[in-house]
């Protein structure tokens, strides 16, 4: 082995450890049988017996959930429909509209919905924040479907009408069997987004509603506890798995 | 004769292109009718104009004497073979097949029964179950095909289908399409632009060139009786040569080919032919007969060349002579004893001759 590709070598570590050190030591410290993140004493599962005992967390994790779930869904019809609009009729002005939310800051996003909710006279509160999500995640479900719906052959529709279907049947067994894959990797990328979500449900929360990403914040400004690493391994653990779906399901869709 | 499908002045433009220029064509029921010509010559605009995947801007399309225009694909009772089959890749081939008769309500038993009786039409009826991903070119081919069939469309529309599929295969092929068709006797409009294909397949053939129709006839006739140096030249080999007409005398013309002299040519069939007028004497290669010694007799015209160029092919050679005026003209010798390869080789003087009926007439 040369010089230069040791040097490789010891730079991806670097550029790896960089990247994953961090999260390696919040996993092992919320194992650790020590209220203080300083030391290791021995390994626990009390950090998580107690998290289940919090009723404040539990519940911001079940808006979390609630938010998610709900945002995904509506954020994946839209996108679908917004996908398909934008391979079908190849217009200038769709694509950018649909794809703005998604190159915006999220503190922009933040601030402009939250004057605006305020604008309407809504309250802020969990709708306030499942509308926000599904704003920012229909452009990456567009995305996904998008991409896909361009690897289908325009012929399989055509045949499909030329033996006897009509529109919506053509669509329901042709186009949708066939777009699933990217229609599910978007709404999985959409659930993923929604709920590690910081900036923007920060803004247009109001003070009752609060989600995960809100709870653990509200905690760390108090101190890290073990705590919070455990809460933040379990979310790391649901976006790990979440994201490999994704890069299962449409190897393209992670890249763009 | 019946006239199942009428195509009355069709036109259709494309931003500033003309795709089809009032094209108006006859195809009777039961009829193995193609459209060939080379690509972008609208072949493929029109048969997507009578499946119904667009509109043309002028002009109508019946189908037993009713206009088709307004119909959406779905209610036509016509099918399309696609060039890469379109087979639906998320449904086995069974599911396939069975996709026109659901969309048309069959109860279960009946489409289970008629999947598998077509299956076995097109002899795969081991394949049922497979994914068409797990299927060779051939046998998606054949699935398609068996899909287009399965409830019986007054008119299959083909888009070179076998284009995608080797040559043996393609030969092949070939032989089952034309005994499908004379079993079955639905009528199919087929699209190709390879016209080996068109002569061997059809009853008749339309060629066409720039968005319109060049000529309809028989496969015979057209490679006989071509009606313009576009047929003559698109349909096979054809030596082409530049002529005025002298003299008519009786069924014969006599014409004048520039830098050669004159020759006698049949008079052609269906076409004025006027003593001044340029002309081309199409002749077939295969018609042309190279010789080193003076020729028979009957031999009308013949002219001094010398061997240009050859090319072995195995069955036949193709020699390529030149003529006293410069021109090469193309004659085939058929290599009838075994481990015969030429008769004369490259240099050799030669006697280029036909007979008057060899040739036949095409007004410029």
């Amino acid at each position: 082995m040369n010089n230069k590709n040791r040097l490789l070598i010891f730079t991806a570590l670097a550029v790896y450890g960089f990247l994953y050190l961090p999260l390696l030591i919040v996993v092992v410290y919320s194992f650790n049988d020590s209220k203080l993140n300083a030391e290791w004493v021995g390994f626990s599962l009390k950090w998580y017996d107690k998290l289940f005992h919090n009723n404040e967390i539990l519940s911001a994790a079940g808006n979390s959930l609630i938010i998610a779930g709900i945002s995904a869904l509506v954020a994946t019809v839209l996108g679908t429909l917004a996908g398909m609009a934008m391979y079908q009729y190849r217009l200038k002005v769709l694509p950018g509209l649909v794809l703005a939310p998604i190159a915006m800051p999220d503190i922009l996003m933040g601030v402009s919905l939250l004057l605006f909710f305020i604008m309407l006279n809504m309250s802020l509160g969990l709708i306030s924040i499942i509308l926000a999500h599904i704003t920012f995640c229909i452009g990456f479900v567009a995305l996904s479907v998008q991409a896909r719906m361009s690897g289908i052959d325009r012929s399989l529709t055509e045949a499909a009408r030329d033996l006897g279907a009509n529109p919506w049947q053509c669509f329901r067994m042709i186009t949708l069997p066939l777009l699933a894959p990217g229609i599910l990797a978007g709404a999985l990328m959409a659930f993923t987004l929604s709920i590690d979500d910081f900036v923007v449900t920060f803004f247009v929360a109001g003070v009752g509603s609060s989600t995960l990403p809100l709870q653990i914040y509200s905690m760390v400004k108090i101190a890290v506890t073990p705590e919070v690493n455990a809460i933040s391994t379990l979310l790391m653990l649901l976006t790990l798995i979440l994201i490999t779906l994704v890069a299962r399901l449409s190897p393209g869709a992670l890249r763009s | 004769m019946f006239k199942l499908l009428e195509i009355k002045d069709v036109s259709r433009n494309f931003a500033g292109f003309t795709a089809l220029d009032k094209v108006s064509l006859a195809i009777a029921a039961g009829e193995f009718f193609t459209l060939l010509g080379p690509s972008g010559c609208g072949k493929t605009t029109l048969l997507r104009l009578i499946a119904g995947f667009d509109q043309p801007d002028g002009g109508d399309i019946l189908l037993d004497g009713k206009s088709i225009i307004a119909t959406p694909p779905e209610r036509r009772p016509l099918h399309t073979i696609f060039q890469n089959y379109a087979l639906f890749p998320h449904m086995t081939v069974a599911d396939n097949v069975a996709f026109p008769l659901r969309m048309v309500g069959c109860n279960k038993a009946e489409i289970e029964r008629r999947v598998s009786a077509a299956l076995k039409d097109v002899s795969l009826p081991d394949k049922a179950g497979h994914y068409p991903d797990a299927l060779s070119g051939g046998q998606k081919q054949r699935i398609a095909i068996a899909r287009a069939l399965v409830n019986r469309p007054r008119l299959l529309l083909l888009d070179e289908p076998l284009s995608a599929l080797d040559a043996k295969l393609r030969e092949q092929m070939q032989l089952e399409l034309i005994k499908l068709q004379k079993e079955i006797g639905i009528t199919f409009v087929y699209v190709t632009h390879d016209q080996g294909e068109a002569l061997a397949l059809s009853h008749r053939i339309a060629v066409m060139n720039h968005g319109a129709i060049a000529q309809v006839d028989e496969p015979s006739r057209l490679y006989g009786f071509p009606r313009s140096r576009f047929v003559a030249d698109f349909i096979g080999h054809c030596n082409l040569l530049a002529g005025k007409v002298m003299q008519l005398q009786g069924d014969r013309v006599l014409v004048e080919l520039a830098g050669l002299g004159a020759v006698q040519v049949m008079m052609p069939p269906d076409v004025t032919v006027e003593v001044g007028s340029a002309c081309t004497l199409t002749l077939r290669p295969e018609k042309i007969n190279i010789s080193s010694s003076l020729s028979q007799d009957e031999v009308q015209a013949h002219f001094k060349g010398v061997v240009h160029d050859m090319l072995y092919l195995g069955d036949v050679t193709v020699y390529k002579v030149e003529l006293v005026n410069g021109m090469l003209v193309e004659a085939l010798l058929a290599n009838s004893s075994p481990g015969r390869a030429r008769f004369f080789e490259v240099g050799d003087q030669v006697e280029v001759a036909w007979l008057s009926d060899a040739g036949h007439l095409v007004m410029d």
